[in-house]
């Protein structure tokens, strides 16, 4: 029998599962759902649904889009259940298909906006970023929404590589090890990916990093961006 | 330019220095350069306002019927068969069907000396008729105390041959008498 529990997991996001799946580790839970027990796929579920939505939702930028590719994602977990061994932690095997199935449709929805522009009659083009000048105070000229649009913008501007790398760094919190696994790439690597991600962010945000209005000097001192 | 490439060096662990993953060793030589480099402790110290910054994007909840929807779609899997396992290995499937077709290709194929083999097997068995007694025939004290054999008449030798030519004779070979 297994309790019922609550945990603030992910910063306002407030994730529920129970008991059993904090007690059982995610891959016990997944050679159980390999052995045909649907539960503890439900465990799973409960536990990575909110994370992964807020992850492919900062990928890709559209609610629905991001529910229907997480809703990808466990079908695809679940259908791989047979084959599932525990040679890598579960959550990389799970982001690494989100990741990719994220990127697929970021490229996809980027060549149909191309499609779409080609046959389209010409118009202006979407309003650039209006960057705040460093006289202003953000706070005059931005609400909420629109100071997290200029975030999102910013961090979806990133190259692939860099963005993903950000996203599950900062708000999945995941170790160097498993983000350089997604990523298929060296832990080192990895920093320097982070590193230069970071110092495009901060120069890009410097009006939300620096609202004072002191110039930030972009790579000064540091390595060629 | 020394200090330039220690600037660079130390950019890779600066980010792991300030989200407090770095090694004791990595966290005193970044703490040492930070000192001494006015630029990267400003470019730290930004970093982490970025981060703070970074927190004000919001999170989403999935929506009400995520969980429904899913369930849904899983339901309409196809559902695990007992030959299921051949679909996700179909290389196994082939090499199989490989296997079944050659067996039943080789078992239809005409045997040149099908009759030669049969022929063969049936000497093979008269052959064992005739050795498996063999040890017995062989036995002189069996052979002389066996009653079947003294029913046999005895073969005759030629000389008895000689000796009653006449009293063999049967009456139908006897010459007519002069009455």
């Amino acid at each position: 029998m297994e309790h019922s529990g609550a945990l603030q997991l992910y910063g306002n996001a407030s994730v529920s599962y129970t008991v059993g799946a904090m007690v059982r580790s995610d891959v016990e839970l997944m050679l159980q759902v390999k052995a045909g027990d649907d539960e503890s796929f439900n465990l799973l579920l409960q536990k990575y649904r909110t994370p992964l939505i807020n992850f492919l939702f900062r990928m890709v930028r559209e609610q629905a889009t991001a529910e229907d590719l997480a809703q990808e994602v466990f079908l695809r977990v679940y259908r791989a259940r047979k084959q599932y061994s525990p040679s890598a932690k579960f959550t990389t095997w799970m982001f690494r298909i989100a990741t990719n199935l994220a990127l697929n449709s970021v490229r996809d929805n980027r060549h149909r906006q191309m499609d779409l522009s080609i046959d389209a009659p010409v118009e202006e083009d979407e309003a650039p970023i209006q960057l705040p000048t460093r006289e202003m105070r953000i706070d005059e000229h931005m609400i909420e929404r629109d100071r997290s649009e200029f975030i999102r913008r910013t961090i979806q501007a990133l190259p692939e590589k860099q963005r993903v790398a950000v996203l599950l760094h900062k708000y999945e919190e995941m170790d160097y090890a498993e983000i350089a696994k997604i990523l298929d790439c060296s832990e080192s690597a990895l920093k320097s990916l982070l590193f230069r991600a970071y110092e495009t962010l901060r120069v890009q945000l410097a009006p939300l990093v620096n609202p004072a209005g002191q110039p930030v000097a972009p790579g000064k001192g540091g390595p060629n961006l | 330019m020394n200090s330039l490439k220690k600037c660079e060096d130390i950019s890779k662990q600066l980010i792991a220095y300030l989200d407090r993953r770095a090694n004791s060793a990595d966290r005193h030589e970044v703490e040492e350069h930070l000192a001494a480099c006015g630029a990267c402790h400003a470019r730290a110290e930004e970093f982490q306002k970025l981060w703070g910054a970074l927190d004000a994007l919001p999170a989403v909840e999935p929506s009400l019927g995520f969980d429904t929807r899913l369930h849904a779609r899983i339901a309409e899997e196809p559902r695990t068969r007992w030959f299921g396992w051949l679909t996700l290995q179909p290389r196994l499937a082939f090499a199989m069907a490989m296997l079944l077709a050659l067996s039943v290709w080789m078992g239809n194929m005409p045997r040149a000396n099908s009759g030669g083999e049969s022929v063969t097997a049936a000497t093979e068995q008269e052959e064992f008729e005739t050795i498996k007694d063999l040890g017995v025939l062989e036995n002189y004290d069996v052979l002389s105390k066996f009653d079947a054999l003294s029913e046999v008449p005895a073969e005759p030798s030629p000389a008895d041959q000689q000796a009653q030519p006449v009293n063999q004779q049967t009456p139908d070979q006897q010459p007519p008498t002069q009455e």
